[in-house]
């Protein structure tokens, strides 16, 4: 392979992408070598094995990823906004709708959630860490080496181009020669590791590590849903794991799974992504639902209504999950008896969906509701999201779907779900947590900005879809002509995308702004907030809890402050033990990455090679018998009457 | 020592108990991993593509070699646990040795099983029903392969640190490890060679 096309060139923009990112590497380099901060990098970041800075570097990649989706998103915007425009080829076109997808659900939404789950889940149960520590690591640098090796793929050798669904006969070798789909296949493996040992993690977290007291039905909405995802992780990633791998035998090795001409058959690529795709939708959905039931009964001052039948819903709503790939493709050859039961079973989904809408605004009723940011956003959910969930019974009915099925309609109802039920959620729980994490609140007025502009770009940008997609425009069309009459609904579209793009860099200066300006002094609960991660200080110490609280009732701290127990007695501090940093996590997970860019360009010589590094890295890991180390009580102490001042 | 208590070593700490539910889930990703490939077979055993078939292929003398080794593999690994509780590091260890040496005696059969399916002219290029053959049946071996490699290392700790809450709660673990592998075999057996030559 020749160094032209090893990487990729001619096109201006990819150029300057190039350019920009080169020029960044170095700039961050010098930046840190300049501050003398490798050290402190690596002893704090790197290595750390504390569950709520792994949260916040997923957190840092999911907003970054955002960007990187965002930007995506946009060109497609720009493309599609005048009849017959030449901004994009078709070649450059579908590369950027299939990097959309890819990094919008897996690099951006997954990340963004596990990261939050990760900060604030052990927090709720009142643990000092999640089960496995180390393993957080790993997941953590796994998923980010996924991330980067995909994200290189625009400017080395070439970005996957079949979709983010990647459907054969397109996606296998003869039609996609190029190296663009081995990234799709490698890098999600290779993220897919991370996030199935996450939801073992959380599931033996909340199982085996909740505070004396908490019984499964006492614990908050939030860690509900964190187990229930965790479960449906488990039993759907080992299918993408299996399908990529199977993709790669086929792209890579020669093997016939997929490929008609040897009896292979595409369809079994597309039953087993969405066995695994469909289930996917609501591990990103339901802890966004978690997070809204938190916000929701903290600013309406109440407790969440219908608890049980909360929990019902979440379980129901997983386990229905499981039952309803086929809808995504009604019109490929299935029988209509076949096409009835997947019907029936995606249309039962609404309701326990419903049943959660519902209790929402009931827990709103009659309450002293507070427009906070974090509010905001969940109230914003609440009827955004019910358009998508309409939208998708409409979808459901198979014989509808002939018409629907690949048009904008389809692209608007996913956005109307995936964008208010994920997107808004982690705007809510970012608002709600943030001081948890660092310490001082994100501004509030600022945050006015992100949502009336990220709330209204939101609208403009996908309503127009619905009506184009039932006027007849398919989906992924690079152009279209001007006798269609959809340029002024896409132009509109593409207004709407500037604004949404504007209420994310609202965000961003709120940040940036908080930051710098925002008051330190807001003490261990500035919402006045009900469970028990609000009995830390902000940000929270390192080993969580001084004395492991007995927990009585759902919403813990609540109680506690009524009962005046939120206090701390000098005896009962012990010495505290926690887990050493590890550097075998991110080195492990760096000779993954290097056997998987090897593999991207079918060097398999060096991949095999270098796959003496995983190897070796499975070794040491088995020999470190690195035991932790304990916190004096005396420390703890002193810790604890700086935070709370009164003791 | 350990005979004393009624709570076995290996699950005598938190941290142990914990471990030992992680890696019952992580056995459950796995049965959907195998699950997976056996649908995978499933859909795919009948597209022989002009190439050799199940019936031209297996030999049955030679499968049931590998079932036997296997499954005595798994018992005794079984008893190698057994000496485990009754801390009795000499006889653990032979017992391991033992069902290390079942475990390779099962990869020597079974490569040699592929290279003769090679011979035949059946390859993973060769047509969708190679494909998933070789890559359920290779799923498996490298399960084991890695099993092996797994339980060599934790022969060196035991040697190293004798038997401790942490030694005898990894040593538990690749058990597991170990007849859940036996548990996919008979699935194979049953599944892939005795319906193929039905």
């Amino acid at each position: 392979m020749k160094l032209d096309e090893f990487f990729v060139t001619g096109d201006p923009l990819i150029l300057g992408s190039q350019i920009a990112i080169g020029l960044t590497m170095v700039g961050l380099v010098v930046l840190i070598t300049y501050l003398k901060k490798w050290k402190w990098l690596w002893n704090e970041w790197f290595t750390t094995v504390d569950h709520k800075k792994i949260g916040i570097m997923y957190i840092i990649a999911g907003v970054l990823m955002f960007f990187r989706g965002g930007v995506d998103g946009l060109m497609m915007k720009a493309q599609t906004s005048r009849p017959n425009m030449e901004f994009l080829d078709a070649q450059h076109y579908d590369e950027v709708f299939t990097t959309h997808g890819v990094v919008m659900i897996l690099f951006m939404a997954m990340p963004m959630l596990i990261g939050i789950i990760n900060v604030v889940m052990p927090l709720q149960i009142g643990a000092r860490d999640v089960a496995f520590p180390k393993l957080n690591a790993l997941s953590f640098w796994t998923f980010f080496v996924g991330a980067m090796l995909f994200n290189i793929s625009f400017v080395i050798g070439g970005s996957p181009d079949a979709g983010w669904t990647s459907y054969f006969p397109l996606a296998g070798k003869e039609f996609s020669p190029d190296v663009g789909n081995n990234y799709y296949a490698i890098a999600l493996q290779i993220a897919g590791i991370g996030t199935l040992a996450s939801g073992i993690n959380f599931i033996v977290t909340i199982l085996k590590m909740r505070a004396p007291g908490m019984k499964l039905l006492k614990m908050p909405m939030f860690t509900w849903t964190t187990l229930v995802t965790s479960v449906l992780i488990v039993a759907a990633f080992p299918i993408l794991t299996v399908a990529l791998a199977l993709m790669t035998l086929d792209r890579i090795f020669g093997a016939h799974f997929f490929t008609v001409a040897a009896g292979g058959d595409p369809m079994l690529w597309l039953n087993l992504f969405w066995l695994w795709g469909h289930p996917e939708v609501y591990i990103v959905v339901l802890p966004a639902f978690g997070m809204f039931s938190e916000v929701i009964a903290t600013f309406s001052r109440k407790n969440l209504f219908g608890y049980v039948t909360m929990v019902v819903s979440i379980v129901a709503i997983a386990f229905l999950s499981m039952l309803v790939w086929v809808h995504h493709f009604y019109t490929m050859g299935n029988s209509a008896a076949v096409n009835s039961v997947f019907s029936i079973t995606t249309m039962m989904i609404a309701i326990p969906t419903g049943v959660k809408i519902f209790n929402w605004l009931f827990t709103m009723r009659k309450g002293r509701i507070q427009f906070s940011n974090a509010m905001l956003w969940a109230l914003a959910f609440i009827p955004c999201f019910t358009i998508g969930g309409v939208t998708g019974v409409m979808l459901a009915m198979a014989a509808a779907d002939y018409q629907y099925h690949n048009t904008m309609f389809l692209v608007a109802h996913f956005h109307y779900v995936l964008i208010p039920g994920v997107v808004f959620a982690v705007f809510a729980g970012l608002y709600y947590w943030w001081p948890k994490m660092f310490g001082f609140k994100l501004n509030e007025k600022i945050g006015k900005w992100h949502f009336w502009l990220f709330v209204i770009g939101f609208n403009l940008t996908f309503m127009p879809m619905f009506f184009v997609g039932l006027d007849g425009m398919s989906r992924r069309m690079y152009t279209y002509s001007e006798s269609t009459g959809w340029g002024a609904w896409l132009g509109v579209s593409a207004v709407g995308g500037l604004i949404l793009a504007a209420g994310f860099a609202a965000l961003v200066y709120n940040i940036y702004w908080s930051f710098r300006y925002a008051s330190r002094d807001i003490g261990g609960d500035p919402w006045d907030a009900r469970t028990l991660e609000w009995a830390t200080a902000s940000p929270v110490q390192e080993y969580n809890f001084a004395v492991i609280p007995e927990v009585t009732d759902h919403d813990e701290f609540w109680k506690m402050k009524k009962e005046g127990r939120n206090t701390l007695k000098k005896e009962d501090v012990k010495d505290i033990h926690m887990p050493s940093n590890s550097g075998i996590p991110i080195i492990f997970s760096v000779a993954i990455g290097i056997v998987g860019f090897f593999l991207v360009f079918e060097w398999n010589t060096l991949a095999a090679i270098f796959s003496v590094g995983i190897i070796a890295g499975l070794i040491a890991n088995s020999f470190d018998y690195d035991d932790g180390y304990h916190i004096p009580a005396k420390k703890v102490w002193e810790t604890e009457r700086k935070w709370r001042g009164d003791l | 020592m350990a005979s004393q208590t009624s709570t076995p070593l290996e699950y005598s700490t938190k941290q142990n108990e914990m471990n030992i539910l992680g890696f019952w889930i992580f056995l459950g990703a796995e049965i959907v991993l195998f699950s997976t490939l056996f649908a995978t077979y499933f859909v795919l055993e009948q597209s022989h593509a002009g190439g050799p078939t199940q019936g031209d292929l297996f030999i049955l003398k030679d499968v049931l070699i590998e079932t036997f080794l296997l499954l005595t593999s798994s018992f005794t690994m079984g008893l190698a646990i057994h000496q485990m509780r009754d801390n009795n590091k000499s006889a653990m260890l032979v017992w391991t040795i033992l069902t290390l040496l079942l475990g390779l005696g099962f990869l020597y059969f079974e490569i040699n099983e592929f290279i003769h399916y090679v011979h035949e002219g059946l390859t993973m290029q060769t047509s969708a029903f190679g494909s998933a053959f070789f890559t359920l049946l290779g799923t498996h071996g490298l399960h084991v392969s890695l099993g092996i490699g797994w339980v060599v290392l934790l022969i060196i700790q035991v040697l190293r640190r004798g038997i401790t809450a942490v030694t005898a709660r990894k040593f538990f673990i690749v058990s597991l490890y170990w007849h859940f592998l036996d548990v996919v075999w008979i699935f194979i057996f049953t599944f892939v060679y005795l319906k193929g030559m039905m």
